[in-house]
């Protein structure tokens, strides 16, 4: 494309430079606000190391539990072999894949260059970088293996979902246990349903699960899966920011059970 | 009758400066009646490009309070005319006079796309099947006006002027018509990747936020464009997949 006879007049606009009359720093700083606690938050609680579950219940952010001391955890407690000198919480093995999704997620993508990166701030505001070379090179380039996280996020939700049901068995005074519903076990749900909405309206699923094809209706299963994951894709922001904040008030409930600070209410 | 005061960008080829305007409007007009009005009684040389009137020909783009809108369907009365209103050319095209910018580089940019190429016809006559749900996809991108609001808003021409290496939002949405097209059997994707830049857009989404057809370029276009980059250079199980099943231009038409 050669478009060497035009050039543009105008110069670039100096940061923060805008004719918008309207409150257009305030969406950036809500995000960098909301995100930032989340950050500070999630890896507060990943650094704990305990106060992670409690009777059924056992927090997002530590699901599955590999190696730990609760009941839930897979292989027992945390290998003997691992050097004192690094911190370890079961959390550190799971966190960094939906931590991937969500960094590489395209709407959170556009939401945080916005916000941390100023590229740019809002539209129409004038941006401090004079160079630019977006998701084509290191490390931006990166951004392309969202897939591959989108398949992980896939599998962590079947263990959210048996989390859930794990959540429905409370232990009774002997060692057997009994059914019935908490308002743990409807947070859990809450979490899995939330989480469920943000990941099955991923857009590299919609590619995926359809819309690689020029024509959807000769996608696998037709053109109703794409249809569903289009509809849910629609909604992706919204399910994005309340997923977000559901998971990590999952955990900061089950902490606070787990402390004794709450007491949870049992429905059935 | 209330009294808007008009901040209007005068000037060629990008020297200038804002003049004011004061005019009388009514309920119901629009930003381009108040520029007539203004062309009408105060200053007749006064350069605006417009046409229909009606959101439809794309001529009016310009930027009201600096957000890049259709002059004619910006009511006034959704605008607080009690501080002074900035009407100013597009940023980022070459500026020509007073509101009026030099867009030819779109249509330069348009003819760098491959053209539709059909398969053969499906039936005798020289005519075509296709399934609705099919088809659905690309009516939404059928809907642009060529007003490029999009291209002005980017900020990826408009701050960094990479106009060579990019074709912005609009010729990705026309991309996306021809490339997601159940009859089409061209392949775009190397083009997107290496001359058209789609790498490039950062998914700000600013150009579905200024679209006066409401098309969803983000999510609907450009990113179904980069998925289907990312199939083709970046993806290695995709990539060994495909020495199985070939890509559409090995297919043929």
């Amino acid at each position: 494309m050669s478009q060497a006879e035009t050039r543009i007049a105008l110069p670039q606009r100096h940061f923060g430079e805008t004719r918008r009359k309207d409150a257009w720093w305030l969406q950036p700083l809500v995000v960098a606000g909301v995100l930032s606690a989340f950050i500070v938050y999630s890896t507060w609680a990943a650094l704990q190391g305990a106060h992670y579950s409690f009777a059924g219940y056992l927090s997002p952010f530590y699901s599955p539990e590999i190696f730990g001391n609760s009941d839930h955890a897979w292989f027992g407690p945390w290998p003997l072999w691992w050097p004192s000198w690094i911190p370890y919480s079961p959390a550190f093995l799971i966190l960094w894949a939906p931590g991937g999704f969500r960094f590489t997620c395209y709407y959170y993508r556009g939401a945080y260059y916005k916000a941390f990166w100023a590229s740019p701030s809002n539209c129409t505001v004038g941006k401090p970088h004079k160079k630019y070379t977006g998701e084509r090179s290191f490390p931006l380039i990166l951004q392309n293996i969202h897939r591959y996280f989108l398949y992980l996020a896939l599998i962590f939700l079947v263990f959210l979902s048996i989390d859930v049901y794990h959540g429905m068995w409370f232990p009774t005074a002997g060692s057997g246990a009994e059914f019935g519903i908490g308002v743990g076990t409807l947070v859990l749900l809450v979490n899995v349903l939330l989480l469920g909405s943000y990941t099955l309206g991923c857009h590299s699923l919609r590619h995926l699960i359809g819309g690689r094809k020029d024509c959807v209706s000769k996608a696998v299963g037709g053109a109703m899966p794409y249809k569903c994951v289009s509809c849910l894709n629609r909604k992706h922001m919204l399910c994005a920011w309340l997923s977000l904040f559901w998971v990590g008030f999952t955990d900061f409930y089950i902490r606070m059970l787990s402390m004794g600070y709450f007491t949870d209410w049992r429905i059935l | 009758m209330a009294i808007a005061k008009m901040h209007i960008w005068r000037g060629e080829t990008g020297e200038g400066s804002f003049q004011e305007y004061e005019c009388e409007f009514t309920p119901g007009m629009v930003v381009l009646d108040v520029i007539h009005t203004i062309q009408a009684e105060q200053a007749a040389d006064l350069a605006v490009r417009w046409n229909c009137k009606a959101g439809k020909c794309g001529s009016c783009s310009a930027e009201i309070n600096g957000v890049p809108r259709l002059l004619c369907m910006t009511r006034m009365d959704s605008i607080n005319t009690d501080q002074p209103i900035t009407v100013e050319p597009m940023q980022a095209f070459p500026h020509m006079r007073d509101l009026v910018t030099d867009v030819s580089s779109n249509f330069r940019a348009k003819k760098s796309i491959r053209p539709f190429k059909p398969r053969k016809p499906d039936a005798p006559d020289g005519t075509w099947r296709m399934q609705q749900d099919d088809v659905n996809r690309v009516q939404e991108f059928r809907k642009c006006i060529e007003c490029f609001l999009c291209q002005d808003v980017c900020h990826v021409l408009r701050e960094h002027h990479q106009h060579d290496e990019f074709v912005g939002p609009r010729h990705l949405v026309y991309t996306a018509a021809l490339e997601m097209h159940p009859l089409d059997t061209e392949d775009r994707t190397a083009d997107l990747k290496n001359e058209h830049g789609v790498g490039l857009c950062n998914i700000t989404k600013c150009c579905t936020k200024v679209c006066p057809e409401h098309i969803t370029i983000t999510d609907n276009a450009i990113i179904p464009l980069k998925e289907r980059v990312v199939d083709e250079f970046y993806d290695p199980v995709t990539r060994l997949l495909r020495i199985f099943r070939p890509n559409k231009n090995q297919q043929g038409a």
